[in-house]
């Protein structure tokens, strides 16, 4: 690897090379969260993204927001993000799941397992500037954005990008470039790898409401014929506690356009219909967004020199909220594995460290989509026999504390060969 | 920093062998990819690496007072590497911070290493010799790596004797072979070599194997004792290299010369 000055072809002059250990493409929750694993750990790393990390960081209120699971709540305080994130963050106590007009429903009460909640409700954008100004701290990483990889070459000896931005080109060289770029991930696209991709015919329709009783921070999963529609608790106003929740309305893909169109108090009457009234009188607040929802999955996440994380890896339907807590995931057994071979003087990219987190993760975010997908249609109709089912179910599971434990530990993320930073470990 | 070591060295890294034909570098590169792809002729080299490399940086750190979880734990040790073959314990061990020379008793090797440590941007002394050659050399290494060799060698003591005599007074040895049992000769020679095709037929001879009573006591002829032993054991469903109490098969030691 020489450095070289050259032109490029626009005539532009092309700046030194960069040398770095890792490039992470995509610097959203999932990148920034593994730039920081390998950050606080003194890899050096260079991180490549599309947006402008200061636009949108002081904007208001969206309405987006995320469920940490408590393995990932692990992650965060392992890696000194949560500090920024706690005041803010929605415990989630107990999770209640009904149906319908169903007398029967699950409860699960965080109690049963231990003194911990579930997870956390956290605001996206919270998490993005805690993110944004840890990664600021720590010297190892490298902010390349708003820019874009150009090029790629991933060889056995190594990896070279280049990398344009708003100052022009640099060339990058690298033992190990990490695909973090999303659900249209350009990475794993070019990289050749094949996705197997369906629509669920549904949407996934995001607002925020403030409710006149506290919700006492209990998540309230309803499963109604068009599909699962969640209540998750936030955090709200600091001064009152307790009175505002995240929705989460899965909906008949060709009626959602539709509700998104209704004026403001036709949107409010419809959810008040779904959402009923055991939080007293509820006002929706912020903006609105609707999401087609689709599952998809990498054929591979690795390929020579390369390892695909979060959504790039999987997309999978947000019905038990797993989509960034199965990303959390892929960045600590990956950041496991990296640091595991660095220590022993490995080649970080070679292919014995990428065959071991792929084999960690392949197992799991399967099982993950398979039950996410599972879920959904088991639950997102109306037929008869299934819903007999599916109440005899809920009953049995309750009546079940093995079972009933089982699920519990799944949504908590505890299950499974966990990696170190969500074991309360040391990465 | 390792990385910052990586770029110290690659103004120092020795250049490819100017003397060879344009033909050979091509049958050396192709070489050094087969010895260096971890799924090709060297997989099952690749894939006891991890494990042998802990044994030998979690050992070297606790003799030499270091943290082996330091990005350098190996920092500044003097180590040789006998029958470095094509580099796949040198080039770790030189990331880890050693001052690192590799000899081994075929000359490909030696191109191969030196190709692929140039690539790499480490500075490695790879030599085409053997260590009976380095008489003047008495008495210079922190520590020499002994691993996977003996099984090999004609004159077992010759050859203990002239690693041994390498290693200063203090310093240390990580050996590791392969115990002549029942159970070797079922697994690693039949097992590897003829049912599962790991190695090549004919990559060993059972009969060489060496106990490990055997390798303790031709070590302490040389003022090396052993201290510590450790099976290396697979696991298939995990299909990893674990290390192991069980020193049936392979297995690995450290020593401290007197």
């Amino acid at each position: 690897m020489t450095i070289r000055k050259k032109k490029s072809p626009s005539g532009q002059s092309v700046t030194s090379p960069l040398d770095t250990e890792i490039l992470i493409i995509g610097g959203g929750m999932v990148g920034a969260t593994l730039a920081t694993a390998f950050g606080q750990s003194g890899v050096d790393v260079c991180v490549v993204d599309t947006q402008d990390p200061l636009d949108g960081l002081d904007a208001g209120f969206d309405g987006r927001a995320s469920a940490i699971a408590l393995a990932s709540q692990r992650v965060l305080v392992a890696l000194n993000i949560w500090p920024a994130l706690h005041p803010g963050a929605a415990p989630i106590k107990d999770i209640r799941v009904s149906e319908g007009s169903s007398p029967f429903f699950l409860h699960y009460d965080h109690r049963d397992t231990g003194d911990e909640p579930f997870g956390y409700m956290v605001e996206n954008r919270k998490l993005r500037k805690a993110l944004f100004h840890r990664l600021q701290g720590l010297a190892p990483v490298h902010v390349m954005a708003p820019a874009s990889v150009t090029a790629l070459d991933r060889r056995a000896g190594g990896v070279t990008a280049e990398v344009t931005g708003v100052h022009g080109k640099t060339e990058i060289n690298a033992r190990l470039v990490i695909g973090a770029d999303g659900r249209a991930s350009k990475t794993r696209d070019d990289a050749g790898i094949r996705l197997t991709r369906w629509s669920y015919q549904q949407a996934g329709i995001v607002c925020t409401v403030t409710h006149e009783r506290s919700h006492d921070f209990v998540a309230n999963e309803h499963f109604l014929a068009a599909g699962p529609f969640a209540i998750l608790p936030l955090m709200g106003d600091p001064d009152r506690p307790g009175h505002c929740s995240s929705l989460v309305w899965t909906e008949r893909a060709d009626l959602a356009p539709s509700i998104m169109a209704l004026d403001d108090a036709s949107f409010q009457a419809e959810l008040e219909h779904r959402f009923g009234d055991f939080l007293g009188a509820i006002e929706v607040v912020g903006p609105k967004w609707s999401y087609p929802l689709s599952l998809q999955v990498a054929e591979t996440t690795i390929g020579e020199r390369l390892a695909l994380v979060g959504d790039a890896a999987h997309g999978m339907h947000p019905i038990a909220g797993q989509g960034l807590n199965m990303g959390l995931r892929d960045v600590a057994a990956l950041a496991e594995v990296v640091l595991d071979a660095r220590r022993l003087g490995l080649d970080i990219g070679n292919a014995v460290t990428l065959d071991r987190y792929q084999r960690w993760r392949r197992f799991d975010n399967t099982l993950m989509l398979a039950m996410t997908d599972g879920l959904n249609r088991l639950f997102s109709n109306n037929i008869r026999p299934l819903r007999l089912v599916r109440d005899l179910g809920m009953a049995a599971v309750n009546a079940m504390p093995p079972l009933k434990k089982f699920f519990m530990r799944h949504a908590m993320g505890l299950a499974g060969d966990l990696p170190r930073l969500m074991r309360n470990q040391p990465l | 920093m390792a990385q910052a070591a990586m770029k110290k060295n690659r103004k120092n890294a020795s250049p490819a062998p100017s003397t060879a034909s344009p033909d050979e570098i091509a049958r050396f590169t192709a070489m050094a990819e087969a010895w260096w792809d971890p799924k090709g002729d060297f997989a099952p080299l690749h894939n006891i690496n991890p494990v042998r490399l802990e044994f030998i940086r979690d050992h070297l750190a606790r003799h030499f007072d270091r943290d082996p979880m330091d990005a350098n734990p190996l920092d500044g040790l003097d180590i040789i590497d006998i029958g470095c073959g094509g580099g796949l314990l040198a080039e770790p061990m030189r990331r880890l911070g050693a001052t690192i020379t590799g000899i081994d008793a075929g000359q490909k090797n030696i191109e191969v290493a030196r190709l692929h440590a140039d690539q790499s941007g480490l500075d490695i002394d790879y030599r085409h010799q053997l260590p009976e050659d380095l008489g003047s050399e008495k008495g210079r290494y922190d520590v020499v790596l002994n691993m996977e060799v003996v099984e090999h060698v004609a004159d077992l003591d010759g050859f203990l004797g002239a690693a041994a005599g390498l290693i200063r007074p203090g310093g240390a040895m990580v050996a590791s072979t392969l115990n002549r049992t029942l159970k070797s000769l079922a697994l690693a020679k039949i097992g590897a070599e003829y049912v599962l095709r790991w190695l090549p037929v004919g990559t060993h001879d059972w009969r060489k194997f060496v106990r490990p009573s055997e390798l303790a006591a031709g070590l302490k002829d040389h003022g090396v004792e052993i201290t510590d032993l450790k099976g290396m054991t697979y696991a298939p469903i995990e299909r990893d290299w674990r290390l192991s109490q069980n020193l049936d098969v392979n297995y690995l030691a450290f020593g401290v010369k007197r």
